[in-house]
């Protein structure tokens, strides 16, 4: 008879096996993207780039939220603000930053250049930023419980649009050295929107943070953590009573969710090259992030990556119906809905379903 | 099942995918591709429609006298739904889908930004029609535009307002989430204070989409102004315009050129009656060329055109004008020839490109009366008055006269 702690020791994987679950999915993601930036980026075109870098933003907008709509089972209206705040950020890092540094407001440096890693760094920091106000506002908001916590969050939502508006306007290349550093964040474009920023997006850096956001995520939802806010989506009070710490638990994910939203946003804002003026950073960009997550199914990671491609795919491909477009699309997502309410996966992910049917049918034998 | 179905939405994803990527081949050797973009749904739709019928009644104008040396041209429209994403893309696809040598579009500012970033960024000409925002044009050689910039806006209505309604202190309400708006105010009050006029109080903040104005325009009638500034998109105008009557503001109401559709009076009613606004012209300017582009375009339509259908018309004709004068259609070549555009003949009056790619041309004031947009006056760039015999091909004569035929609906 073994002592616990040697079983313990055999279930215990291999050292090389550890490191392979580590570093491996890091090496295939690093290979996919230059696979995308050197091989399918020229082979599909400017304009099949275009559709393949909105549907990796969208990816990371759809999944990150998955977090907390989905897994967590708390419904928050307020991404678009989350993105917003990370785009921002990061806009301030790579315009002015980059004047700081580079003497110029354009793009600087080639393929991984200098210019990329302020872009990445400007990423960073606009995570780090939205993640503290998703902190922020989940410490107070988390406390409360679905319509309340839903109002909340499009509340802020909404805040964060207004405050945007109030900005100055963009100090252009040529007068940011006769404004005090520590005042330029203010200037950030107001109504107009935030430009010009520098094309900065590229495919290798959206399906980098693509990968992250979602090893992240599929990791989250297989750790105790995920364990911990499935749980808590189950029934909360039955959670409490198993020892969960049910509000700085739902925080953590809430800030987490945030922090990707903001990374989205640095991506979005610097694909565009100009950011969208704030009005449109408001609930309808929310809702459009959450009609992925409820359509991918809530709580699949595969099935919102698969949601958020198809939905960016559809405007895209209803192009040539013009007038009637939106019309086809809203048809697409009511039919959709009624196929399948619980979403494309429900909570599982793609490769639990052919087992989850061989289960079945093997029981029925 | 389950598994069945995912594998159906996969394939239908890939095919569309590549059906998405291949789009069509270059365009015909025989034709040439414009590309418009422009928000044909949405909140602001007939900005885009209206765009959207007047280009095409140029370009039908254009083939019909034989092309472009032989070769017809053609427009190819994307709708952007008024989303600084959509029209990203839209330019981005025509650019690089459906080559096309020239980018028509859009109406509101922040959209022309976007789309006019992708544009510059591939070298394609994009002339905005309509889009007043000083920003605009600043993106670089590639971007021009047919209409005068807020800052001329807001001369033109401070000094309307100061000369002709002999308005001395005026109230502004503005919507704070439009760059055109939040654009137009500031112009506005620093060209009218300029002349010596005076603001009255504070100017009062709104959110395009809100009910209910009571507390701004409570506070606005308390201060009894001679008139009040209204430099908003027609939709909220219309029904500020009821409830600042209700609310007891008698004086004229004051607009830009985003007052300008038929819906604006269709909403607004009787409160709107005797307010005056700027605009790009009027189809009752008895100029020949008006004269002729409305009766083309209400033989096409059925319709009266609004400012911003003249406007696509004069984008498109000048865009024609400079391919023909252009040694190529290649992007530098073309936007080369559309910044050296002089003196060109349109519906909205003689234009001419200034070294910002700006067009330098007047404005008319129109007032509302019996629902329909009465021409009262022309109001020229500062320094550029003409003297009244070089007036004829622009503005007719009762152009001048027609300013003190229209006196100031007294301010009490």
């Amino acid at each position: 008879m073994a002592t616990l702690a040697e079983r313990a020791k055999s279930l215990r994987p291999s050292a090389s096996k550890m490191a392979l679950d580590s570093v491996g999915p890091v090496v295939l993601a690093i290979g996919l993207t230059l696979l995308l930036h050197f091989v399918v980026g020229p082979a599909v075109g400017h304009s099949g780039t275009k559709i393949l870098l909105d549907m990796g933003i969208n990816i990371v907008l759809a999944v990150s939220l998955n977090m907390v709509n989905g897994f967590t089972g708390q419904f928050s209206i307020g991404h678009a603000g989350f993105m917003a705040i990370g785009g921002y950020t990061a806009g301030i890092v790579t315009y002015y930053g980059g004047y700081k540094l580079f003497g110029t407001t354009n793009p600087t440096g080639g393929f991984l250049g200098a210019g990329q890693w302020l872009f990445a760094l400007s990423c960073i920091a606009g995570a780090v930023t939205s993640g503290f106000f998703g902190y922020l506002v989940g410490l107070p908001s988390l406390r409360l419980k679905g319509d309340y916590l839903a109002l909340v969050t499009l509340g802020f939502g909404e805040i964060v649009c207004v405050l945007l508006t109030q900005s100055g306007a963009v100090v252009p290349a040529s007068g940011i050295d006769a404004v005090p550093a520590w005042q330029l964040p203010y200037h950030v474009g107001g109504a107009v929107g935030f430009s010009p920023l520098p094309f900065y997006t590229n495919l290798f850096w959206v399906y980098l943070f693509v990968c992250i956001t979602v090893l992240f995520a599929y990791r989250l939802k297989e750790s105790n953590h995920g364990r911990a806010l499935l749980s808590i989506r189950e029934d909360e009070i039955a959670a409490e009573a198993s020892g969960i710490a049910v509000t700085p638990i739902k925080v953590r994910a809430f800030a987490f969710s945030a922090a990707f939203a903001g990374v989205a946003g640095g991506l979005y804002f610097h694909l565009l090259g100009a950011l969208p003026k704030p009005g449109e950073l408001g609930f309808q960009k929310s809702f459009e992030i959450i009609i992925m997550v409820v359509l991918g199914g809530m709580g699949s990671v595969s099935g919102t990556i698969l949601a958020a491609i198809v939905l960016t795919i559809l405007p895209e491909v209803l192009r040539e119906f013009s007038d009637y477009r939106m019309v086809v699309y809203a048809l697409a997502l009511v039919l959709m809905m009624l196929v399948r309410p619980q979403g494309l996966f429900g909570i599982r992910e793609i490769w639990e379903l052919g087992r989850e049917r061989r289960k079945k049918a093997r029981g029925s034998r | 099942m389950s598994m069945r179905r995912f594998v159906a939405v996969l394939s239908f994803c890939s095919l569309s995918w590549m059906s998405a990527c291949n789009g069509e081949p270059e365009a015909v050797s025989d034709t040439i591709l414009v590309g418009e973009y422009g928000s044909l749904s949405g909140s602001e739709a007939t900005f885009g429609q209206s765009t959207h019928d007047g280009i095409l009644l140029a370009i039908d104008e254009i083939n019909a006298a034989g092309g472009l040396k032989g070769k017809k041209l053609e427009v190819k429209t994307y709708d952007d739904q008024g989303k600084t994403q959509e029209a990203g893309t839209a330019v981005t696809r025509l650019i690089t889908e459906d080559h096309v040598v020239a980018v028509l579009g859009e109406v509101a500012s922040s959209l022309s930004i976007a789309g006019g970033r992708v544009s510059q960024n591939y070298n394609v000409p994009m002339i905005s029609p309509s889009s007043t925002n000083a920003q605009v044009t600043e993106i670089g050689d590639m971007i021009s535009r047919v209409c005068f910039i807020d800052s001329f806006q807001g001369y033109v209505v401070g000094k309307f307002a100061y000369d002709h309604l002999k308005a001395r202190r005026v109230a502004v309400m503005f919507d704070q989430g439009q760059a055109y708006s939040t654009g137009l105010k500031d112009d506005f009050i620093r060209e009218y204070t300029a002349i010596g006029g005076e603001i009255a109080g504070e100017p009062q903040a709104y959110t395009a989409g809100d009910q209910d104005f009571s507390a701004q325009l409570n506070a606005i009638a308390a201060l009894q102004p001679d008139a009040v500034f209204l430099p908003g998109y027609y939709t909220d105008v219309a029904t500020i315009s009821i409830q600042a009557r209700r609310a007891g503001i008698t004086a004229p109401l004051l607009g830009g050129d985003g007052w300008d559709s038929s819906q604006l009076a269709q909403i607004a009613g009787e409160s709107i009656e005797g307010s005056y606004y700027s605009n790009h012209y009027s189809h009752q300017d008895t100029s020949p060329a008006v004269q002729d582009f409305v009766k083309k375009y209400q033989a096409k339509y059925n319709k009266t055109p609004d400012g911003l259908a003249a406007l696509g018309y004069d984008a498109t004709k000048i865009l024609f004008d400079a391919m023909e004068r252009s040694p190529s259609l290649d992007g530098k070549d073309l936007a080369a020839a559309i910044a050296a555009t002089k003196n060109f003949q349109g519906v909205t009056g003689l234009i001419s490109m200034d070294e910002n790619r700006n067009a330098i041309k007047p404005a008319v004031i129109v007032k509302m009366q019996g629902g329909i947009p009465t021409y009262v006056t022309t109001i020229y760039p500062k320094g550029t008055e003409p003297a009244p015999t070089e007036v004829p091909p622009v503005t007719p004569p009762t152009a001048d006269t027609a300013a003190p035929v229209e006196p100031a609906t007294a301010p009490h």
